[in-house]
């Protein structure tokens, strides 16, 4: 990985110091490496400060804007498929109810799951990593932060685009996992599953886009010594997430561009007619969708790995295993897909080795959760908000691994198949796995992110308020599935007996509403009100984005740290301490060796421009277009091609000043 | 040999991989690193990085399309289930241009790294020239398929992973309209020649996925 190559080993003389302009020759060179306050700091302060004017605000690439846009927008979109899961619990509260018709409801669960996987769980997943990663590594930007830029406006182009179809009756109503050949051209009508497509296509687009600005970022961009061995578990958690959202993502845009092309084209991959397979599907489906869980699982445990050894006031225990443990859950993930499909006409015996991977995915998992009970047996607990919400994901996480036993077993997962018992165990696994990790995460990075500390009272009635809700929500689910309740249906007669529990869970979801009101409150006070200003490490922490001011400068460090432990805020003083010889005047960064990260080169991040924002809006016109229009499809890609064109084309003035400070290799 | 051995010496070899051929020095408490490269080749780059980010992305979506080929062949009971093979004229003639594209794509990488910008220009003019001609023959190809994408599940596999290679082929040429453009406007930064020699990294990724591509397409139907 860290041979040269064709490279010259000796520096080549300096043949463009000639052509250099003279005017920019003038200004004098200013270099980092002095902390706040300092000459280079301000010089700095000036160069990372964004473009005054709306274009300058659609223009910003900065990882931070981004992050912080990405985990707002999520939370936007989830707080209106909560919403619609409020009204499905409302609906089913009572016996024979239609204040919702059958047509609705099956918009509203269609469009519940479709917004909380695709618009809420990964892109809140990789705002947060957007966010943390570049402060937690030690550098300035991510890699590509245009790119990511891009994929910001995507993601919330195609989430409005979403809602708009829903607001016209045009939501999608086959499932989140819009099975053919109920979403296929034949079953499918009007345009609601065209909708669903573009979305898909959109969604994951934007996911891989960043998966790889991470992926490289993580490589490529960590402090000098911040070796794989030092590297933080939140890191590693992100960087497994990345590459496996790389290698799992392009299967469902393929899969969703395959249905849009027997939509519209009258392809007939997936009609049996013709000699397609609606099954065929169902695999690439669930073949992205099980890691999907996964995308959505490891950064919640990078979260928790974060979260504990802070709170417990010592390093974690057994750091290798865990990293070991997130690799090996990334790669069994791949092997699962099939326990999706226990009740299709499978070989019998495939379906038990898909079992056995089910299973196997247990241990790792347990080996993690060892290592965490290990490390609070030996630390000194400090009970705070983040923390309540570590110890919530693990009760509610082990009961959602228990019914998971339970379904990766051919046999149980039959007499269960499509009941309220799947909806109990995957809302117990996602919440549990996930929500109760990411109210931790905010808890625990927003004094960071604004400055300002959340309230813990309010926290704490948030956090048991939350807890109850969600097991009284879901538990009964639990019981109404070994009962025979079925998902997706609209309705129900009293004589089922199925009342009682679903008035339960209809009272479990009036709290979490409750719970969420009282968070939002916390959220509005603390932002528009509390005066009190959080310092740069409230919680005693121990990783690198806490060396730096709450909120941190546009830049992030004044001077790159150089890093020799896996806390460096906890470690005695270095010899070295940090990275000097930047440029403050133009946006740089320092690349370091992919193993070792030891100093490789400078690099200058891209400067924002407004032509991520045109891009992905003609990408959007493409596509909607597309879906009325076949030559629509062809045309419309012109937009777009000029639009990446424009963005790559360069910038004279930026290219100049630049020159000033290349160096060849 | 020793353990120990081994150790030294791959710590002498990883000393001498050390990537920056001008180090980073220490200055009292500080890593100074102002004489470092601005930019760098190959695995060095960034843009090596995201570029084998593409590759994987769309190598993914290749390697299931292949898989999808088959899966269909399998449950077929008439393969092609409509229409005939596809003939085998223009899809050899592209194998072999595209192979022989690898050619001055080599020889325009070898210039970017070189940074020598008159050969850049050159091999980039060739590499065009290529990459017409590959368009033109990749229409002929679709003309030569000898089924509709509409008339069954064979035909829309067949016409589906064309136009997916052909897509890959269509924006690489692109860019290297765009790159060779690049080249004309001043000044020329050194990391254009990282982006150029990348961009060429990226034209041998659409040459060696169109041999497998190549076989199904034109052979999966015949044995």
């Amino acid at each position: 990985m860290e041979s040269v190559g064709a490279l010259p080993s000796r520096p080549r003389p300096r043949k463009r110091a000639r052509t250099r302009s003279a005017a920019a020759a003038h200004r004098p060179m200013v270099r980092d490496g002095d902390g706040p306050g300092s000459r280079a700091a301000e010089e700095l302060e000036r160069t990372w400060q964004e473009k005054p004017g709306l274009v300058g605000w659609l223009s910003i690439n900065n990882h931070k804007t981004l992050g912080l846009r990405f985990v707002v927008t999520a939370f936007f979109f989830a707080g209106l498929a909560g919403v619609m899961g409020g009204l499905m619990r409302h609906q089913l509260a009572t016996a024979n109810s239609h204040l919702l018709g059958p047509d609705f409801y099956n918009q509203l669960f269609s469009m519940h799951g479709t917004t909380m996987m695709f618009l809420f769980a990964v892109p809140v997943m990789q705002g947060f990593a957007l966010y943390i990663v570049p402060l937690m590594i030690g550098t300035r930007n991510t890699a590509f932060p245009r790119m990511s830029a891009c994929a910001y406006w995507l993601y919330l182009f195609g989430g409005l685009l979403l809602f708009g179809a829903f607001a016209t009756n045009t939501g999608p109503d086959a499932g989140w996992f819009e099975y053919v050949p109920l979403a296929g051209p034949q079953y499918g009508i009007g345009k609601r599953a065209d909708f669903w497509n573009m979305l898909v296509t959109y969604s994951e687009a934007m996911g891989l886009m960043v998966a790889v600005d991470i992926t490289t970022t993580i490589l490529k961009l960590r402090a000098p010594g911040m070796s794989l061995r030092q590297m933080p578990l939140f890191v590693w958690a992100s960087l497994v997430t990345s590459v496996m959202i790389i290698f799992a993502m392009p299967l469902v845009m393929l899969g969703a561009n395959l249905v849009q092309f027997d939509r519209m084209l009258g392809t007939h991959f997936f009609n049996p007619a013709e000699g397609g397979d609606a099954l065929l599907w169902q695999h690439l489906f669930w073949f992205f969708g099980h890691p999907e869980v996964y995308f959505i699982f490891i950064p919640a445990l990078g979260f928790v790995s974060a979260i504990i050894p802070t709170f417990a006031r010592r390093p974690m225990f057994g750091h290798d295993a865990i990293v070991l443990s997130l690799v090996t859950t990334g790669f069994l993930s791949f092997g699962l897909w099939v326990h999706h499909m226990f009740a299709t006409n499978l070989p019998e015996l495939g379906k038990s080795f898909f079992t056995a991977m089910s299973f196997m995915i247990a241990i790792p998992t347990a080996l993690q959760i060892f290592c965490w009970i290990a490390t609070i047996a030996g630390g000194r607990l400090v009970m705070r908000t983040p923390f309540l919400f570590v110890l919530g994901f693990f009760f509610v996480l082990m009961i959602g691994g228990l019914t998971g036993i339970m379904l990766g077993s051919v046999p149980l997962d039959l007499q269960v198949h499509d009941t309220y018992f799947v909806v109990a165990h995957l809302h117990y696994v996602l919440i549990g796995g996930a929500v109760f990790p990411l109210f931790a995460a905010l808890y625990y990075w927003f004094p960071k992110v604004t400055g300002k500390q959340l309230g813990e009272t309010l926290g704490k009635w948030h956090f048991w308020l939350f807890f109850i809700g969600v097991n009284l929500t879901f538990f009964p689910l639990h019981i109404l599935g070994l009962e025979g309740m079925p998902r997706r249906i609209y309705t129900y007669g009293a004589e089922t007996g199925w009342e009682p529990l679903s008035m339960v869970s209809a009272v479990g979801q009036v709290i979490n509403d409750v719970s969420t009101l009282i968070f939002a409150i916390n959220l509005i006070r603390t932002v528009f009100f509390k005066k009190e200003r959080a310092s740069a490490d409230p919680w005693g922490a121990g990783t690198l984005e806490w060396s730096v001011a709450s909120p941190p400068p546009r830049c992030n460090f004044f001077a790159l740290p150089v890093v020799s432990s896996r806390e460096p805020l906890w470690a005695p003083p270095a010899e070295v301490t940090h990275v000097q010889g930047l440029s403050a005047q133009i946006r740089e960064g320092l690349t370091t060796t992919v193993i070792d990260a030891l100093p490789d080169t400078r690099y200058a991040y891209p400067e924002p421009e407004i032509w991520p924002f045109v891009a992905a809006l003609s990408v959007t016109i493409w596509l909607v277009w597309s879906v009325w229009s076949v030559p629509g499809f062809v045309w419309g890609l012109i937009p777009p091609a000029l639009a990446f064109l424009l963005w790559y084309w360069p910038n004279k003035k930026e290219a100049k000043e630049e020159l000033r400070w290349e160096r060849e290799p | 040999m020793g353990a120990r051995a081994v150790n030294d010496r791959q710590a002498a070899r990883r000393r001498e991989a050390t990537p920056a051929s001008i180090p980073a020095v220490r200055k009292g408490d500080a890593l100074d690193v102002s004489e470092l490269p601005s930019y760098g080749f190959a695995h060095r780059s960034l843009m090596w990085w995201g570029n084998a980010g593409m590759m994987t992305i769309e190598g993914v979506a290749f390697g299931f399309m292949v898989v999808i080929y088959f899966y269909l062949r399998d449950i077929a009971r008439v393969w092609p289930d409509a229409g005939s093979p596809p003939d085998l004229l223009w899809g050899t003639v592209n194998l072999g241009v595209i192979l022989a594209s690898a050619v001055p794509n080599y020889l325009a990488q070898k210039a970017a790294q070189d940074r020598s910008l008159p050969r850049v220009r050159t091999w980039l003019y060739v590499c065009s020239l290529f990459g017409i001609a590959l368009s033109v023959v990749r229409w002929f190809e679709f003309t030569a398929l000898n089924v509709r994408w509409d008339d069954g599940a064979y035909g829309s596999v067949v016409w589906v992973l064309l136009g997916f290679h052909s897509f890959n082929l269509v924006t690489d040429v692109l860019d290297t309209f765009v790159l060779t453009a690049v080249t004309y406007s001043k000044p020329v930064e050194g990391k254009r020649f990282v982006d150029i020699a990348e961009n060429c990294g990226y034209w041998y990724f659409v040459v060696l996925t169109w041999i497998p591509i190549y076989a199904v397409i034109y052979f999966g139907a015949r044995v």
